[in-house]
């Protein structure tokens, strides 16, 4: 067939409006949800996380997290009494197969650290993306559109606490989504449904009735890297000075 | 009037740059997505989009509202705060569809011991052992129950 140059002016239009379908998705709102009436964060436990690493693995299965990165992850500190600036941590595989038995220590304290996404509610990754790609939503989770992504790194630079990555086959920006696609289900996320301690706690500040109110008000809780003044809502209960 | 002298060959750069600006326009109509800000600098559909991912784990709800005997078990226990697939691993399969998807029997050796192997790291007031010295080999479940592990609650079951 012959592409005649009036063919091809009805065609274009055509299909600009079908690629804007595209581009649009499809939608499919999770009922009885509203967005305006949450506000996620999470509340970490230091006193009783034993590092298994059950929420490492539990976010790998539930989110499809390629080997050798992570979500989040576990880390073990070994603070000595002299040097409680300069702590000693290990990480091994993000802690995902547990950790080595530790022998004790007299001249200082060992603990597990977990680590995820802050959520933070002035995200500084959110601001420096040029294209309108991550962003945090009415509830307070910083999502990352990947259908809009460049994969730029500049959010992965941007992160304080060093949570994002870029995905090693889409090539694009990933993180922690505080598994939204639970929480919007009434379910709670993958690490604090598996962890078996109750280290980990989902929160919403948002809800009078969340425990974390009278948590946050019966307990000396601090954030990681408050001077960065990121907002974060990851809160950590018993948390040692020496964690960066 | 010199100053405007052969103005006329001026219109037609001008009509050129209408033009641009105005195809720029319908062409960013079509492009940027509908939903792009709604809520803010970012594609508002990509919320939904991201709610809609598939779940691996039920929770917890899902598993007791047919293993209601497990849980009676287990909520009298030291267990009671562990959910299910803590140990037992993504379920939301089995739960779609219970029959064709069985969950595999576990491996105490292997499974008690990422919480229970002792360390220093772990709380002083976690209970934990050292399984060389504490089993030497024998199974933890011939005197543990996994859903409630005091001794006094019975071995396995």
């Amino acid at each position: 067939m012959k592409t005649t140059r009036r063919k091809l002016l009805i065609l274009l239009p055509a299909a600009a409006v079908a690629w804007k379908y595209v581009l649009a998705g499809t939608p499919e709102q999770a009922p009885n949800y509203t967005m305006t009436d949450h506000w996620w964060g999470m509340l970490i436990d230091i006193s009783k996380c034993i590092g298994c690493g059950n929420c490492v693995r539990a976010c790998q299965t539930e989110n499809d997290v390629p080997d050798g990165y992570f979500r989040t992850w576990v880390e073990l500190y070994h603070r000595s009494d002299w040097h409680l600036e300069n702590p000693i941590v290990i990480s091994p595989d993000g802690g995902k197969e547990g950790f080595p038995s530790m022998k004790p220590d007299p001249d200082g304290e060992y603990f597990f650290v977990p680590k995820l996404c802050n959520h933070c509610a002035d995200s500084p990754c959110t601001q420096v993306c040029p294209v309108g790609a991550t962003f945090i939503t009415p509830d307070g989770v910083v999502l990352i559109d990947q259908t809009y992504c460049l994969g730029c790194a500049y959010c992965v630079q941007a992160c304080p606490y060093g949570c994002r990555y870029i995905h090693p086959t889409k090539r694009v920006a990933d993180k922690c989504t505080l598994c939204y696609h639970r929480i919007t289900k009434g379910l709670t996320t993958a690490c604090c449904e598996n962890c078996p301690t109750g280290a980990r706690q989902l929160a919403d500040l948002k809800n009078p009735n969340d425990p974390i109110h009278k948590f946050l008000n019966t307990h000396k809780v601090q954030v990681l890297k408050p001077q960065m003044a990121t907002g974060a809502k990851v809160f950590y209960n018993d948390l040692d000075g020496s964690v960066r | 009037m010199n100053g405007f002298k052969d103005i006329e060959h001026l219109f037609r750069f001008a009509g050129l740059f209408v033009i641009a600006i105005l195809v720029f326009l319908v062409v960013r109509g079509f492009i940027v997505p509908k939903s792009f800000g709604e809520y803010g600098h970012y594609r508002a559909a990509a919320i939904p989009q991201i709610a809609a991912l598939p779940l691996h784990y039920a929770g917890h709800q899902a598993c007791i509202s047919c293993h209601s005997d497990i849980q009676a078990v287990k909520s009298k226990g030291m267990h009671a705060g562990v959910n299910c697939e803590a140990c037992h691993g993504a379920l939301e399969k089995h739960v779609l569809d219970p029959i064709n998807v069985v969950p595999v029997k576990l491996n105490t050796a292997v499974l008690c011991v990422r919480c229970h192997a002792a360390s220093a790291a772990k709380p002083k007031s976690f209970p934990q052992v050292n399984a060389a010295e504490h089993a030497n080999g024998i199974a933890c479940e011939t005197c543990h129950n996994p859903h409630s592990p005091a001794i006094d609650a019975g071995g396995t079951k």
